[in-house]
């Protein structure tokens, strides 16, 4: 194994079916039902995705959700709108965390 | 104009090389097309008619675009169809009845014959289209190009793979997309796109890159929301046309790695429905030289009619042509994954 990840592991997936048939399949029937066209369009459930993909470090969804995009239709102005969006969060959400340091600070500071 | 594709990637590529680089990566890694169609219980294919003549008039063209399976360009001086040809292609048309006749290239309107060649169709009583790239319509050559088709009612599919520039330049050179928006308001001030008008005008949208393209409504809303906000732009339908991995597209899928995985998608897409209704099974293709095909992907892979089929347009006959048996490839996969592929959109 040369490293962690391998772009060669992603259509490789289903193997994780492998020894627990029925937990995939339930994965498998509940992911399949996720992204499909409801309140919120295909087109946009794979910006949410790519959005995600980003913030949680994923190098497959990365590579899946950027070509899921572009066969939406999506341009690069809105998948980059979209990591913007999980940046942001992630960001603000570190940020936001300050206030924790803060309120601790106060409580051991004279 | 408007190009800079390297000289490398001019020459005409090797249509014998294309084939079988196609064919062995389907022997190699994927499903025979035949066989794939047989285990669907859809093969072999067989053409149930011709109600579409689709004439390739030439390679010559004002572009050189990234993904042109013709390999068409302004390079391509040699081999276009004569008057000669025409004329037999006219004979033909006359023995079907009254057949669509779809007009393609290269850039067809800059074929000397194109104009004398549609009014003799359209005074049959035939529809003509137009395969236009939009460009041709602002030379300053065809001034009068736009004005003729409209007085012909020539219903005109117009390529237009983005509605962002920057897209559109990257598949069709520096320049095209301010240029096709010229030649798209010059069509709408004829009427052309226009409710009420009669006068058709179709956009193709086919992805810029190594993707499939996506749901013909969802998009086809997308470009009647941004040309009509951005430019004032009108026309009635998009279709989305899968990229055939041929010509200089495959040249382009093999150049950066991405032959094999385009490949993968289009074999696991397969869709049976979207087989039954291949084009091929309706339309003849006529090569710039008389040279009869399924279509106009096995033309420009110089896979003649097989089967016992007459190969020109000098031995054409009907009855024959109507019934005969198609013949296929790997790069077949590009008409039937997802929703299908055709020079009218999707399939299903």
């Amino acid at each position: 194994m040369d490293g962690y990840y391998d772009p060669e592991d992603l259509p490789r997936f289903a193997e994780m079916g492998d020894d627990a048939p029925e937990l995939w399949d339930k994965f498998n029937s509940w992911y399949g039902a996720v992204f499909q066209p409801g309140a919120l369009s295909e087109r946009e459930k794979n910006l949410i995705a790519l959005a995600v993909a980003h913030a949680v470090q994923c190098p497959y969804c990365i590579d899946a959700y950027t070509q899921g995009c572009l066969e939406q239709g999506s341009n690069l102005e809105q998948m980059t709108e979209a990591v913007h969006v999980a940046s942001a969060i992630k960001g603000g959400s570190a940020l936001v965390h300050g206030l924790q340091m803060r309120n601790v600070a106060s409580k051991i500071s004279m | 104009m408007g190009n800079s594709l390297p000289a490398e990637r001019r020459l005409p590529p090797d249509a014998d090389q294309q084939f079988r680089i196609l064919q062995l990566d389907g022997e190699a890694a994927f499903q025979p097309f035949d066989s794939r169609l047989a285990q669907a219980g859809v093969g072999p294919l067989v053409a149930g008619g011709i109600d579409v003549v689709q004439i390739n008039v030439g390679k010559f063209c004002n572009q050189t675009c990234k993904h042109c399976h013709v390999d068409a360009g302004p390079d391509r001086t040699q081999e276009n169809m004569s008057r000669e040809t025409f004329e037999l292609c006219l004979d033909a048309i006359k023995r079907i009845g009254r057949p669509d006749v779809d007009l393609t290239g290269g850039a067809p309107e800059l074929n000397p014959s194109f104009r004398w060649f549609v009014e003799q169709v359209r005074g049959l009583g035939c529809k003509v289209i137009d395969r236009c790239n939009l460009t041709v319509l602002v030379m300053r050559s065809q001034a009068g190009l736009a004005p003729f088709l409209a007085l012909h009612r020539v219903q005109i599919v117009a390529s237009l793979p983005y509605f962002l520039g920057s897209r559109t330049d990257a598949q069709r050179g520096d320049g095209v997309f301010d240029k096709s928006i010229l030649g798209l308001r010059k069509l709408n001030e004829l009427g052309y796109g226009r409710p009420g008008s009669g006068l058709e005008l179709n956009l193709v949208y086919n992805p810029t890159g190594a993707f499939l393209p996506p749901d013909q409504d969802a998009i086809e809303a997308d470009f009647r929301r941004e040309l009509s906000t951005r430019y004032h732009i009108e026309f009635n339908s998009l279709y989305t046309i899968t990229n055939m991995p041929i010509g200089r597209y495959r040249d382009y899928l093999v150049r950066s790695g991405n032959h094999r995985r385009y490949m993968e998608q289009l074999v696991n897409a397969f869709n049976p429905a979207a087989a039954t209704g291949v084009m091929c099974r309706s339309m003849i293709s006529v090569g710039w030289d008389g040279r009869l095909y399924d279509c106009d992907f096995n033309q420009m892979l110089e896979l003649e009619l097989g089967f016992g089929a007459p190969r020109h347009i000098r031995d054409f006959d009907p009855e024959r042509l109507a019934a005969r048996r198609i013949v296929s490839g790997q790069h077949c996969y590009g008409c039937t994954a997802g929703s299908g592929s055709s020079c009218g959109g999707r399939i299903s």
